[in-house]
């Protein structure tokens, strides 16, 4: 249990998906407008990441890697099929934020269109698919600790999509030089974010 | 080909094409304007040599992907676009991704993740939306190869800032001389962190748009 808390609270704070690993960053710059809209736009990555990460791990563990498939017997005991992990997870991934979507609209029609485009987009967010290779690059030891790590990188670009749209909501009354205005701001305002962020940086859990 | 046919007929180098290719590099760059594939910008470019290899898969990438959807863009049925599109770029990552691995295996290994993220750029998704789709495969190519261009050229210009004034090195060799470490100069090493490539890019947009007043975002 102390285990997965732990996992937990790495993946939001000392691998912030964002601020450590720039993943999700054209979504990040895009949506965070306003508060309202980055606010649903996080909560719908947390949701997808909670999803693809766990069922992703399955289908590492059970097929893709080598020796997976040995659950089918002995003579498939040597088939490494891991040249098509990409293919796989990105199947997954599309597949998934349909599944969602659909959901969604039927569950909770004013959330749906609230989210409007954002949500097919979450399939091209790069923290999406970047929170599957990480996972596997890490070698969980079993699937809850692979759910942990999914919810938590998703609770990390919420954070930081809150945060930073918060930020452009009260610098719109600055006096920002020209050149500077919009998109530059905003990286440097990202960059003082990660530092800030970066005082996590060894903390063993 | 007689003279006749060819004479209304667009030459493969016409002032439009010449266009697409290069006005990606500057007045239309897809990182500093059009905020398109800005993730592995920012995570890959501490040295020039992982940067250099990164420009080059994504150049290749693109431009097979932009003929690949060009030339299919009569049969892709609207509605499940989307996926045709991925499946294209993923098995086109797939490919690179084997070839770096079996001939280039330590910069396979320092660029870890982030080619298969490749997959994900948006700026590959975003030319296959925005004009493979409803262009012949020429321009497309051109299209590709030249927006690739765009984004590799701001890779490689952050990739050499951050190498030479993080570890005082390009391409693994030493650049800054030893008498200037005598004297007292020292390595900056805030410029390997994550979050000065964030600063540097900042500060490029920031030239980049001083100097093209059209540019500047007025909202």
């Amino acid at each position: 249990m102390e285990d997965l808390f732990s996992i937990f609270v790495r993946a939001i704070f000392i691998d912030n998906m964002v601020f450590a690993y720039f993943l999700g960053m054209c979504s990040y710059l895009a949506v965070s407008r306003t508060v309202t809209t980055s606010v649903g736009l996080g909560a719908a990555v947390i949701f997808v990441l909670g999803f693809t990460v766990p069922v992703n791990y399955l289908l590492e563990n059970f097929i893709l890697s080598r020796g997976a498939l040995s659950w089918l017997g002995p003579q498939f005991a040597a088939v490494d099929l891991s040249f098509l992990t990409f293919i796989m997870f990105i199947a997954i991934i599309a597949a998934m934020v349909q599944l969602v979507e659909m959901l969604i609209e039927k569950l909770s029609p004013t959330l749906y269109s609230s989210l409007g485009i954002f949500l097919p987009l979450i399939a091209v967010n790069c923290a999406i698919l970047g929170g599957s290779l990480f996972m596997q690059e890490r070698n969980y030891a079993n699937i809850t600790e692979a759910i942990s790590f999914g919810l938590g990188s998703g609770a990390g670009f919420f954070l930081a999509i809150v945060g930073i749209a918060a930020i452009r909501e009260k610098i719109r009354y600055s006096n920002v030089p020209a050149p500077l205005r919009g998109l530059g701001i905003t990286y440097i305002i990202t960059g003082l974010m990660g530092i800030a962020f970066m005082s996590f940086m060894g903390i063993e859990l | 080909m007689s003279e006749k046919n060819t004479a209304p007929k667009e030459t493969l180098f016409s002032p439009k094409n010449r266009k697409l290719l290069t006005e990606p590099i500057g007045k239309e760059n897809p990182i500093t304007v059009q905020v398109l594939g800005i993730c592995s910008v920012l995570a890959i470019t501490v040295q020039l040599e992982a940067s250099l290899v990164m420009a080059i898969s994504v150049v290749a990438v693109m431009g097979s992907a932009n003929v690949i959807i060009s030339l299919l863009r009569h049969g892709i049925p609207p509605r499940i676009r989307i996926i045709v599109q991925l499946t294209v770029i993923a098995s086109l990552v797939v490919l690179v991704d084997q070839i770096l691995k079996a001939f280039l295996y330590d910069v396979s290994r320092q660029l870890s993740v982030f080619v298969g993220l490749i997959i994900t750029n948006c700026i590959i998704m975003g030319r296959l939306e925005a004009f493979a789709l409803s262009n012949k495969v020429w321009p497309s190519f051109l299209d590709g190869i030249g927006n690739a261009a765009g984004y590799g050229s701001i890779l490689l210009l952050l990739a050499a800032i951050r190498e030479l004034l993080g570890s005082g090195t390009l391409m693994g060799y030493q650049v800054i001389p030893n008498f200037i470490y005598q004297i007292g100069y020292e390595d900056n090493g805030l410029m390997i962190l994550p979050p000065m490539a964030l600063i540097t890019v900042g500060i490029i947009i920031w030239v980049h748009r001083h100097r093209d007043r059209s540019l500047v975002d007025v909202s």
